[in-house]
């Protein structure tokens, strides 16, 4: 038997273009009013995929995860599940099934009847559900809890009994809304974890929106990045952050520095950018950029080199002083002014106890970077 | 904060329970008099209760009110609860404002017109006064308060608790009975609790809208005070207060019980 991770690893239908759509939505808007919440949005997700909605509150990815559900219909455009068009589905009679962010138990029932609440509604005979209930208890870990009421439980077992309820149907998809946005940092990441397993175990398609990126990173197959009710970027989490495609994805997603410049120069795979400031920075790949085009140069502080001496092999090095240094234990974090006044971020591994080139603050540095550490973008 | 007792707080406290309870307790006193005179003490005695249970017309009144009570209260809590409902979910529609206006104008529109309106009303319509038309008299307006208690109860549901059995396969009509229902339960309970007291002690409205055959309690207690007040009345008395008293402490204490139940359980939950 192939291993999970295996399974995992060679996921990817997304660049297969014979593979069928799992879930679309189509040319979708929602409008509250004069509000517009989804604005002519498309998506395809795919069979067995987790598939993570990323944005600030009010982006729409709650919106869209309750027009999916049925408690919201879309104004224009359709959502296909499995190629069937969902319009006029109430929620009762989609094969989706959502775990709530306020996880919603039914507080006068048991564990054990919550989680059988949805195998009753279809009609399952009585063995079976509970068959099916010892079955949930036991794979979310809550087996001696069965009788207790959710106001017994602690937030973290109220969160597992949330999710036990909404697989018990053996979903074709499950929704999760902010699935651990009320629970602390460490359970968060163990429960991360184990929703992944999970997901991969039953095999179901899992559509999660959150706020939060590392979540969303570390968790997601594919990532979609939100923001006024349209998609800026869909794409691997290696993608996302590696090769955002706009200004606002790469601002979104982690910490970056960017350079406005204009492209001095462009061939094959060369690319040659002037600063607004007058720095010289040479790259690989330019992407969609044009020479004369207006663009903005993105790099990560991880990809930055900061060193006392100018390194002699260093293709873009420039000059400036250690403004700020924040010491976080697995790395330091370096804001360097350059000459031209700009403020660099900067962090570096603490691989070493010791490091023979120690940088503090007002010291002179240079910054460095290969050609391909950073994006052009256009957007 | 200061707990010692001074000299002022002892005074107010026992001259504010006096002003309470004074009228209270000598009643409770004098249904136990020996004498057939009120205000004259000649002894301890229980034979008004005795001769009370005796009394047919009385017996007949208690009886009336009991019906009319429970039937007030049960028909205003379902309708109580049903405007309850339409005025928290449904927000848009219109005259909304208009409406809830009026559903809680009873609240505060004094019993004599409630109950001459009523009166006219049933005049008008023809029906004859009696037992029926102190029902319906009640049931308006028991309503409004059952409506306030129910919706405020309504405006603290988690709205998601619905969604979520819809969600799980109920249909609309199954998750209200078996999900919002349950948990406004006590809610509803305790407006049928309000219903129902209001209904026994409604004095003004019931005298308005009450024919031959259909004597309430408060109204038998009121006609035979006024041709001079018996200790059968105040022992009559004693008991509904005794009735009132015993249903309001079992109510706080259970409802004091699963509050204290439900802390432990809370806390214990919180240790792991």
């Amino acid at each position: 038997m192939k291993s999970l991770g295996s399974i995992r690893r060679d996921f990817a239908p997304w660049n297969d273009p014979n593979a069928k759509p799992y879930i679309q939505f189509d040319k979708v808007t929602k409008k509250f009013g004069d509000f517009t919440a989804v604005n002519n949005l498309s998506l395809t997700i795919f069979e067995r995929e987790f598939f993570a909605l990323l944005g600030a509150s009010g982006c729409g990815k709650s919106t869209l995860l309750r027009m999916l559900a049925g408690f919201e219909e879309p104004s224009a455009g359709r959502i296909l599940l499995d190629g069937q068009d969902l319009r006029g589905i109430p929620p009762y009679k989609r094969p989706v099934n959502m775990m709530f962010q306020s996880y919603a138990l039914f507080p006068h029932m048991t564990v054990e009847k919550n989680i059988a609440f949805g195998l009753k509604q279809e009609g399952m005979p009585g063995p079976d559900i509970e068959k099916r209930v010892a079955e949930m208890l036991k794979l979310v870990k809550l087996e001696q809890f069965a009788k207790r009421k959710p106001h017994q439980l602690s937030g973290g077992q109220r969160q597992r009994v949330a999710l036990a309820r909404s697989v018990a149907k053996r979903p074709k998809v499950l929704l999760l809304d902010e699935p651990l946005g009320a629970l602390d940092k460490k359970l968060r990441e163990e429960t991360q974890f184990e929703l992944m397993d999970l997901q991969q175990e039953l095999g179901l398609t899992f559509v999660v929106v959150t706020h939060d990126q590392e979540e969303a990173m570390t968790m997601a197959d594919r990532i979609a990045i939100m923001d006024k009710g349209e998609v800026m970027q869909v794409a691997t989490p290696a993608e996302i952050y590696e090769a955002p495609a706009s200004r606002f994805v790469a601002h979104f997603v982690g910490n970056v520095n960017m350079f406005e410049g204009k492209v001095a120069e462009r061939s094959a795979n060369t690319t040659r950018i002037t600063g607004a400031t007058g720095a010289q920075i040479v790259v690989d790949n330019g992407g969609a950029a044009a020479a004369g085009a207006d663009i903005v140069f993105a790099i990560r502080p991880e990809k930055i080199k900061v060193s006392s001496k100018k390194p002699a092999d260093a293709v873009n090095a420039l000059e400036g002083e250690i403004y700020d240094v924040a010491y976080l234990g697995d790395m330091t974090v370096y804001h360097i002014k350059l000459d031209d006044g700009q403020i660099v971020r900067a962090s570096a591994l603490n691989a070493s106890r010791i490091t023979d080139d120690p940088l503090t603050w007002n010291d002179r540095a240079w910054v460095s970077f290969r050609p391909d550490a950073g994006v052009v973008l256009t957007r | 904060m200061n707990a010692t007792w001074s000299r002022f707080n002892i005074t107010s406290i026992v001259l504010g329970f006096a002003f309470l309870y004074l009228p209270i307790v000598l009643l409770i006193v004098f249904s136990f008099n020996e004498s057939k005179l009120v205000t004259v003490w000649g002894g301890f005695s229980t034979k008004w209760y005795v001769s009370l249970f005796h009394n047919q017309g009385l017996m007949d009144a208690t009886w009336v009110t009991a019906r009319v009570g429970v039937i007030s209260a049960t028909v205003a809590t379902v309708l109580g609860t049903l405007a309850a409902i339409t005025l928290t979910r449904y927000t848009r529609f219109r005259g909304r404002l208009l409406f809830s206006g009026m559903v809680f104008a009873p609240l505060v529109m004094p019993e004599v017109i409630t109950g001459l309106s009523l009166l006219l009303l049933f005049v008008a319509v023809g029906f004859d006064r009696g037992f029926f038309t102190v029902t319906l008299a009640h049931i308006t307006f028991t309503m409004c308060f059952v409506a306030v208690v129910v919706q405020s109860r309504l405006v603290t549901f988690d709205r998601s608790l619905e969604e979520a059995a819809m969600d799980l396969g109920a249909p609309p009509v199954k998750t209200f009975f078996q999900i919002t229902l349950p948990v406004i339960l006590p809610a509803i309970i305790s407006g049928w609790m309000l219903a129902f007291t209001l209904s026994l002690d409604d004095l003004v409205i019931a005298s308005f809208t009450s024919g031959p055959g259909a004597t309430t309690l408060p109204m038998k207690i009121y006609s035979q005070v006024r041709l001079g007040v018996t200790p059968e009345i105040n022992a009559a008395c004693t008991i509904l207060i005794a009735v009132v008293a015993v249903g309001v402490i079992i109510a706080s204490i259970a409802n004091k019980r699963r509050e204290i139940q439900r802390q432990l359980d809370e806390q214990a939950a919180q240790r792991g």
